[in-house]
């Protein structure tokens, strides 16, 4: 199969995630669609390997994956200390730092 | 190595100034006397300076290098010329005097609780712009140069804002709101004129590799470095600038009245006589030296900048109520008369301006000083508040006379002989321009007087009956400053003969000759 | 002998010095201390004068080089002294003339609480006034120039507690500084020409320069001349000088001061020589003065502001004499000389009534003091007849002379100069009689003064007295020794260089014509004032008097245009300033302020709003990237 058709699935997943990130309050949601614009790179990054024939790629991949990893237990953590703090999860109530 | 001078000039008073910020807040009266004697050891510093440099020497002495942020080719150098050192000594001079004259400006109110120091911070900041304007003389890289030009806005800041004139006639709020309006004033205009010297001096980094002054002028000798035309204009417009500011050159002046005005008189000294001399002192050591044909290609519109000053700062001197902002427009007039000579681009011109640094620092100080005297003792700067002070104060009224004759450039005081060797080195050059700015004489006069007749002279208002005449302090202030103004009116050669040298230097960076004379007189 | 010149201004220099910073101590010899060394300046300069008649012509010339003043590249300005026949004349004249008006102060002065002071102030004159005679270039005698204006400024405003002596000091001295400028500029001009300014490059090779430069040169001398000896257009400061005390007004406001500009003229007579448009002016000053403070003298009733329109008319011929050249400089510095005596005399002798009149100036308000005050009116008339011109006397000999010149001049020139100059004559008998007769003739019209005092006139003490009688010998005199064998022309001529005129009528023509004016003068002034008594309040009189009384409206002028002017001029710049330069200021920071007050509310707290802008952002990044690849 072409590996093009791969970066258009790429470009998909990542307007997907976008728009979400940009709708949505729910901070899980946010934070989903977030998860889903790095994976989205992800697939471009692994797609490019192919075609290039090299694997930096491939290596830039598991890098993306340590660091969202750890972008999910910091960000998790603040939504959750969030709820309990304001009991919502909605990203428009924490807007304290607005003049 | 040999011992640093330079260094220690300037370390000195910034030592003396960490030293001053942390005496305790009980040993008020000990704060102000480190702050004296440091002052004062580096006046001796100065003098050894002016002492060790050999007037037809090289046109730096005393250097020092040290490599200091390699990456950039910043330089720690330094090195005086005849121009640096006769301003290094002025500032060393007048410190102490400002340091006596604002013995009680900075005592703290009653109201203050007991840990406040205001009197610490004041004679510590004194001290620090000592520090940096000395070593900002001393620069001969122009980073290290605009890094000082820049951190003195800092401590001049603190003074103007912090520790304002008491005497306002619109009581404490009033004065607070208005001395926060000139800090502020004074702040932006000046890091204005410094941000745009920054994109310059970064320029000039691009287009010559270097920071330091002699390895430009030797890339510039030997044809290494040459610059396009409009890169030359558009740097030595930005350095212009920010020394336009500080000068200040008319349209860019009027934060100078704010500053003053609500400054205390000793401060209003140290802004006039010292830290504005940085600019002028700027323009001839690098607009002229670092961009001799775009200096040139300026000089019209810069000298009809400067008369414009010149008329139009003692016109609104005349128009003045407040005794200080009189003062203010004054000066603004006299550096009119600096940059002339300065961009007159003959001998005398540029000898003149160098003397009339160096004589209006002295002048201005004497003639600020005793009116800040006045001023603290009425409370009031307006004129009219004052009315016959020469009756119960006649000393008080000598002294300020002989300041504000010292303003008018009376002969046989200093500012004559740099204003003549303006006017004639102007005149020689620029005929019109040199008749135009002899109007100014006339001005000044005026404006001195009228000051002097109506604060001075006629029957003794009730405000001013039973005012004190001049203390054994302020004496101690005054009397050594008019020393000062007749020694070097009626001989003022040891100065000249170290500034000579530095202006014929000054004269082959922009390859001016003197214009000769019609006739060949008979010796 | 040489090295003595500097002593003549080091003496009353370091009077002034000692008695302005010595404070109260001194205030008991301090008079004493002023007057011996005012009196030692007048003993070197006759050691001097002695040395330099005992030479030949040709080595009367005495120099003193002290230190270089400003040594600068091609600027070469020294402290030196050049004494020559010319500074000679001065010297004896400013330390004589002074000396004696030191001894009239003690007494005059007496009463006033700072008259330590006073004399500290007269010491200063008297330095600075000899520096300007004997300075070797031009730069010195302008500190000397200055320094005059300055003493003459101290000494206008002594009472400065009375606001109009205040502004009177201020205004002589701006008047002046406006001739300053004159002078600043000739020197300015001279350095161009002549790349220096001393006498002795300068003089020697004038003639090698254009005569456009020499000319504008000349202009700006005259113009210093103008300022200092009140001359049209500078001379409305003369009249309000008169609040000065009245030996200042005697020595400096008529006898020395206001004379310098003929000395500076007379110095740069090879100048003028090469300018003859300059010359013309300087004539033309001269003679417009000459009548201008006639005019005014006649109208005055103020016994001090009379003798001042006197004096400015006076020195109006002094100019007119200079202004004619080689034929005329010595005349001029003959009738300076004289004038310098029965001026001073008249002023002192003014002075003297005053001090028995309670300080009235009023003449009004005199009459028939000559009972009581023998010896002033003897003196004072004494210089009455020098000053009108009577036969034997100093005035004759010096105005008959300048007269001729005049008349010498040649042309339709000089029939109309001197014309003025004889026309001059008569008015100057009209106004010193009616001075004359007005003081010390006719009714009694005294009245009292402001604290109902009676005024009691009294001869003055001897201290006052001496120092008039020795100048009323001079004013009979002097004329003669100088006139007589041409004397003075003989001592002055190597300076300054003297010509015969071609005159279209001879000299006892002169000298009878000169005779019927004054008769007529004086004929006019006694029907007016002899036969008649005077009324004790002023008449309307005609439109000229009430012109001239107010000094022929050049006051109201100066102020309606100058100082009306000049007020509004500042107020509006002041106006200007603060909303024009400074508002352009506030207004740009206002305008930065208001914008980031804008764009702060895009700041809105909420996270999806940065991330817009953020994916904006980057697309409109990755949009150029691809654009900029595909151009």
């Amino acid at each position: 199969m072409n590996p093009v058709n791969y970066l258009y699935l790429a470009s998909l997943l990542f307007t997907i995630g976008a728009a979400g990130v940009l709708i949505r309050r729910n901070a899980i949601v946010v934070f989903m669609c977030v998860e889903l614009m790095l994976n989205a790179c992800n697939l471009a990054f692994v797609a490019f390997s192919r075609m290039h024939g090299n694997l930096d790629g491939q290596i830039i991949a598991f890098f993306t994956m340590v660091v969202a990893a750890a972008e999910v237990v910091v960000g998790l953590a603040i939504i959750v200390s969030l709820f309990r703090a304001r009991h919502s999860a909605s990203v428009d109530d924490a807007s304290l730092m607005k003049l | 190595m040999s011992f640093p001078l330079l260094t220690a000039t300037a370390a000195l008073p910034a030592v003396g100034a960490i030293a001053t910020a942390a005496v305790p807040a009980a040993r008020r009266t000990a704060a102000k006397w480190l702050a004296l004697l440091v002052s004062l050891g580096t006046l001796v510093l100065g003098a050894i300076q002016l002492v060790r440099f050999e007037p037809g020497g090289a046109r730096y002495q005393l250097t020092e290098s040290h490599a200091w942020i390699a990456d950039f080719g910043v330089r720690y150098e330094l090195g005086v010329d005849g121009i640096g050192v006769a301003l290094i000594a002025l500032t060393a001079l007048l410190m102490p005097f400002v340091i006596l004259a604002g013995w009680h400006d900075a005592d703290p109110l009653e109201t203050h609780n007991s840990r406040w120091r205001p009197t610490q911070g004041f004679f510590a900041l004194i001290l620090a712009v000592e520090a940096m304007v000395i070593l900002s003389f001393e620069a001969t890289d122009v980073f290290l140069f605009y890094i000082l030009f820049e951190a003195m806005l800092i401590p001049m800041y603190f003074l103007i804002g912090g520790f304002g004139d008491r005497a306002h006639a619109g009581g404490d709020e009033a004065a607070a709101t208005q001395r926060s309006y000139a800090a502020v004033k004074f702040l932006l205009y000046n890091l204005v004129g410094g941000l745009i010297m920054l994109a310059a001096v970064i320029g000039l980094y691009v287009v010559a590799g270097t920071f330091s002054l002699s390895e430009i002028a030797a890339a510039r000798a030997n044809g290494s470095l040459d610059m396009a035309t409009n890169t030359e204009r558009l740097l030595f417009l930005g350095f212009f600038f920010a020394f336009a500011v500080k000068a200040p050159l008319w349209p860019l002046h009027t934060w100078l009245p704010n500053a003053m005005g609500e400054a205390t008189a000793p401060v209003a000294v140290l802004i006039t006589a010292v830290v504005d001399k940085v600019g002028t002192f700027a323009m001839l050591r690098f607009c002229l030296q670092l961009f001799p044909e775009a200096s040139k290609w300026a000089t019209p519109v810069i000298l009809v900048l400067a008369l414009i000053s010149i008329v139009y700062g003692a016109l609104l001197a005349v128009g003045q109520r407040d005794i200080k902002r009189l003062i203010a427009y004054a000066s603004i007039s006299h550096f009119g008369f600096i940059i002339l000579g300065i961009f007159a681009m003959t001998t005398q011109g540029q000898s003149g301006a160098t003397l009339y640094m160096v004589n209006h620092g002295i002048s201005t100080a004497a003639l600020m000083l005793v009116a800040g005297f006045l001023i603290s003792r009425r409370g009031s700067r307006l004129i009219s508040d004052y009315g016959g002070v020469q009756k119960v104060a006649p000393v008080l009224a000598g002294t300020f006379l002989i300041g504000g004759l010292a303003t008018l450039s009376l002969p046989g005081l200093a500012p004559f002989v740099s204003e003549f060797l303006v006017l004639v080195g102007v005149f020689s050059a620029y005929p019109v321009v040199g008749i135009i700015a002899t109007v100014g004489i006339v001005l000044a006069a005026l404006y001195v007087l009228v000051l002097y007749q109506r604060t001075m002279t006629g029957p003794v208002k009730e405000s001013v009956r039973g005012m004190p005449d001049l203390k054994v302090r302020e004496l101690a202030v005054v009397v050594p400053l008019i020393a000062l103004l007749v020694f070097l009116g009626v001989y003022p050669k040891p100065l000249t003969e170290i500034i000579n040298p530095a202006v014929q230097h000054t004269m082959s960076d922009v390859q001016k000759h003197d214009p000769k004379p019609q006739v060949e007189a008979v010796k | 002998m040489e090295n003595l010149i500097a002593l003549l201004v080091a003496a009353p220099l370091l009077g002034a010095v000692v008695l302005l910073c010595g404070g109260r101590r001194l205030d008991r010899i301090g008079h004493l201390l002023g007057t011996v060394l005012a009196a030692a300046s007048f003993v070197i300069g006759a050691v001097l004068f002695v040395d330099m008649l005992g030479k030949g012509a040709e080595e009367r010339t005495f120099t003193q080089h002290l230190f270089s003043w400003v040594p600068v590249e091609g600027f070469q300005a020294d402290v030196g002294f050049q004494l020559d026949q010319l500074s000679m004349t001065f010297v004896l004249l400013i330390s004589g003339v002074g000396t004696l008006i030191h001894i009239y102060s003690i007494g005059y002065m007496e009463h006033d609480e700072r008259r330590r002071r006073f004399f500290g102030y007269l010491n200063l004159f008297v330095a600075a006034m000899l520096l300007l005679v004997i300075a070797d270039n031009y730069l010195l005698l302008y500190v000397g120039w200055e320094g005059v204006g300055l003493a003459s400024y101290l000494l206008i405003g002594f009472w400065q507690h009375k606001p109009s002596a205040a502004t009177a000091a201020k205004k002589a001295f701006l008047v002046n500084r406006v001739g300053d400028m004159g002078l600043s500029i000739a020197i300015m001009l001279m350095f161009t020409t002549f790349g220096t300014f001393a006498f002795g490059s300068v003089l020697p090779s004038a003639t090698d320069a254009s005569e456009g430069k020499l000319t504008a040169i000349g202009l700006m001398l005259l113009l210093a001349a103008c300022g200092k000896s009140a001359q049209v257009p500078l001379q409305s400061w003369l009249g309000d000088a008169m609040e000065g005390p009245t030996p200042v007004s005697a020595l400096i406001h008529a006898a020395t001061m206001v004379t310098a500009g003929v000395y500076l003229i007379v110095r740069s007579g090879v100048i003028f020589n090469a300018a003859p448009d300059a010359q013309t002016a300087v004539t033309v000053v001269g003679a417009v003065t000459l009548l201008f403070g006639a005019i005014v003298g006649c109208a005055k009733d103020d016994i001090k502001k009379a003798l001042a329109g006197s004096t400015m008319s006076q020195i109006g011929y002094m100019i007119l004499a200079a202004g004619l050249g080689p034929i005329g400089y010595v005349f001029a510095i003959m009738h300076l000389v004289t004038h310098g005596f029965f001026k001073a005399g008249l002023f002192l002798g003014a002075g003297s009534v005053m001090h028995g009149m309670n300080d009235e100036v009023d003449m009004r308000k005199y009459g028939a003091l000559r009972k009581y005050m023998p010896i002033t009116f003897a003196t004072f008339g004494l210089g009455y007849l020098a000053i009108i011109g009577f036969p034997g006397l100093s005035g004759f000999f010096s105005k008959d002379k300048i007269i001729e010149a005049a008349f010498a001049k040649g042309g339709t020139e000089g029939w109309i100069l001197g014309g003025v100059a004889l026309l001059g004559a008569a008015i100057t008998a009209f106004y010193m009689t009616r001075v004359m007769l007005m003081t010390f003739f006719g009714e009694k019209r005294w009245e009292n003064d402001a604290d109902g005092n009676q005024p009691h006139p009294h001869e003055s003490p001897r201290s006052m007295t001496i120092p008039m009688i020795v100048l009323a010998f001079g004013s009979v005199f002097a004329g003669g020794i100088f006139g007589v064998g041409d004397r003075f022309l003989k001592w002055l001529e190597p300076v300054t260089g003297h010509a015969e005129g071609d005159s279209p009528v001879s000299a006892m023509t002169v000298t009878a014509a000169t005779m019927v004016v004054l008769v007529i003068g004086v004929g006019i002034a006694w029907a007016v004032y002899g036969r008649r008594p005077v009324p004790a309040v002023a008449p309307r009189g005609s439109l000229l008097t009430r012109a001239a009384r107010r000094d022929l409206l050049q006051d109201d002028f100066n102020h309606v245009v100058l100082v009306r002017g000049g007020e509004h001029l500042t107020r509006s710049l002041v106006y200007v300033d603060h909303t024009l330069v400074d508002g352009v200021v506030n207004g740009t920071a206002a305008s930065v302020g208001g914008l980031s007050g804008r764009l702060r509310k895009l700041q809105n707290g909420y996270a999806r709003t940065y991330a817009v802008s953020m994916f904006g952002g980057a697309a409109i990044i990755i949009a150029a990237t691809l654009l900029m690849r595909a151009v």
